[in-house]
Order: C-alpha cells, then sequence, then structure tokens
C-alpha cells in the first residue's frame, strides 16, 4: 500500500495492519525517517517536502512492485509525508511483511534505497540563515546502485 | 505541451506549469532544453547546469534523447531528496 499524506502517521498500528489478520507473516521490517534537527552546523527551523503528485504515486507503486517481484512478501507499506515538518517530525515509513526475516529486512531496505533516488521528493531546510534546497548526496545513488541486479 | 517545475527550477523559472507551443525543430528533451536556455531570463538560469537537471515525460524518467511531442506532460526537477 501507498500513501502520500500531509499527516502523521501512527508507526505501531501501520505496522500491526501489516500483518493483521495474515497468520503466514513471520517479521515485518521497516524504516522511519525523520527530520533531524541540524544542517551541518546550522539549527533547522523546519523543512518542506514539496513533490510531484501524478508522478510521486506512480513512482512509488513501481518501487513497491520492484521489492515483490524479487522477494516473497505478505505485504509492504510506504507512507511519505509532503509539506511543511519540524526537527523530529517523522518523513516516511517502509514496511515489508513476510514468512522470515530475511525478506522482510532487505525488502524494506531496498524500497527505502530506491525511494530515496527515484520518487520525486525535494526537501528544503530552513536556518536561522534561510531557506535552502536540500543538495541529492552521490552516497543515497550508491546505497541504490547495490540493489542493480547485474 | 505542459510544461512543469518543481523545487529550485520552480523558483528559478518563477513559474510552477505553463502551456507552451515551441517550434517544430523542437523533437527531443534535449531540443526543449536548448529552447528554454534560449528563452532568456530565469528560464536561462534554471537551465545553465544542465547536469542538474532531471526530466520527466508523462510521469515517467526519460533521457534527453526522449522524444517530445504536442500533448505531453514535461517536468523538469533537480536530483530528487526524499525519504
Amino acid at each position: 500500500m501507498i500513501r502520500v499524506q500531509a499527516e502523521d502517521f501512527d508507526v505501531g498500528r501501520e505496522l500491526e495492519k501489516l500483518s493483521d489478520g495474515n497468520l503466514d507473516v513471520g517479521g515485518v521490517s521497516c524504516f522511519v525517517g525523520l527530520v533531524r534537527d541540524m544542517a551541518g552546523d546550522k539549527p533547522i527551523e523546519t523543512m518542506t517536502l514539496e513533490h510531484y503528485p501524478e508522478m510521486t504515486e506512480k513512482a512509488l507503486a513501481e518501487i513497491e512492485a520492484e521489492a515483490r517481484s524479487r522477494w516473497p512478501l505478505a505485504d509492504t507499506l510506504i507512507i511519505h509525508r509532503y509539506g511543511e515538518l519540524a526537527p523530529g517530525d517523522r518523513i516516511v515509513l517502509v514496511a515489508a511483511a513476510s514468512a522470515h526475516r530475511q525478506a522482510a529486512i532487505e525488502a524494506a531496505h531496498f524500497l527505502i534505497d530506491w525511494l530515496k533516488t527515484k520518487a520525486p521528493f525535494w526537501k528544503r531546510e530552513v536556518t536561522p540563515d534561510g531557506g535552502q534546497w536540500v543538495d541529492a548526496r552521490s552516497s543515497d545513488d550508491a546505497a541504490a546502485e547495490r540493489w542493480i541486479e547485474k | 505541451m505542459k510544461l512543469l517545475y518543481f523545487a529550485w527550477l520552480r523558483e528559478k523559472a518563477g513559474l510552477s506549469q505553463e502551456d507552451v507551443t515551441p517550434p517544430d525543430t523542437v523533437a527531443t528533451v534535449a531540443d526543449l532544453i536548448e529552447w528554454q536556455i534560449g528563452r532568456g531570463g530565469g528560464y536561462t538560469e534554471a537551465f545553465s547546469d544542465e547536469a542538474m537537471v532531471r526530466v520527466a515525460v508523462n510521469q515517467e524518467y526519460v533521457g534527453v534523447d526522449h522524444p517530445v511531442a504536442a500533448g505531453d506532460e514535461i517536468a523538469f526537477f533537480p536530483p530528487v531528496t526524499g525519504g
């Protein structure tokens, strides 16, 4: 399931729903992304996430479908927020449920790595120096690269 | 065709979307970027560092050789930073 929303989400409740009524699920793995309080040595006041709604849904659906084609998953979940957030706020939740831990853990790792380099979201941080668009990191590209099937 | 701009490309271009009819010689994404640079002002600035511009045609990532046509939705944006 995919949800792109301004509102916060309840991690515990979302994870419970992922395996509810499915006793084949032996494990659920997840990653929760949060807004940090510092940009380098500058305190972050707010972080705003912009996105491309029509493409976001499509890109996330492709990422989810790719995970489900690679691992035997009972269910997957991607929730990504947009709009203005503050330090400590949740940004993203990815989770994967499977019969066994390896598939669940690897799939959750894959989901966040691919999302970071493929889903059309952009972060803008405001510090006492003003607003600044966050630059993409080459380490994120490298993290996604390792999931490319050779 | 409908053009969309996001993040700092939107700020530099000075708008989030517009409908345009480029000349017939604009057949690919590369042609379209070249045409944008030639429009001057914020457009020239937005597209000055082509390596920082990502393009999606009808919500799919494409390379600069991808064709563009009337009726397409073409989005320009910097490398993504979600998650």
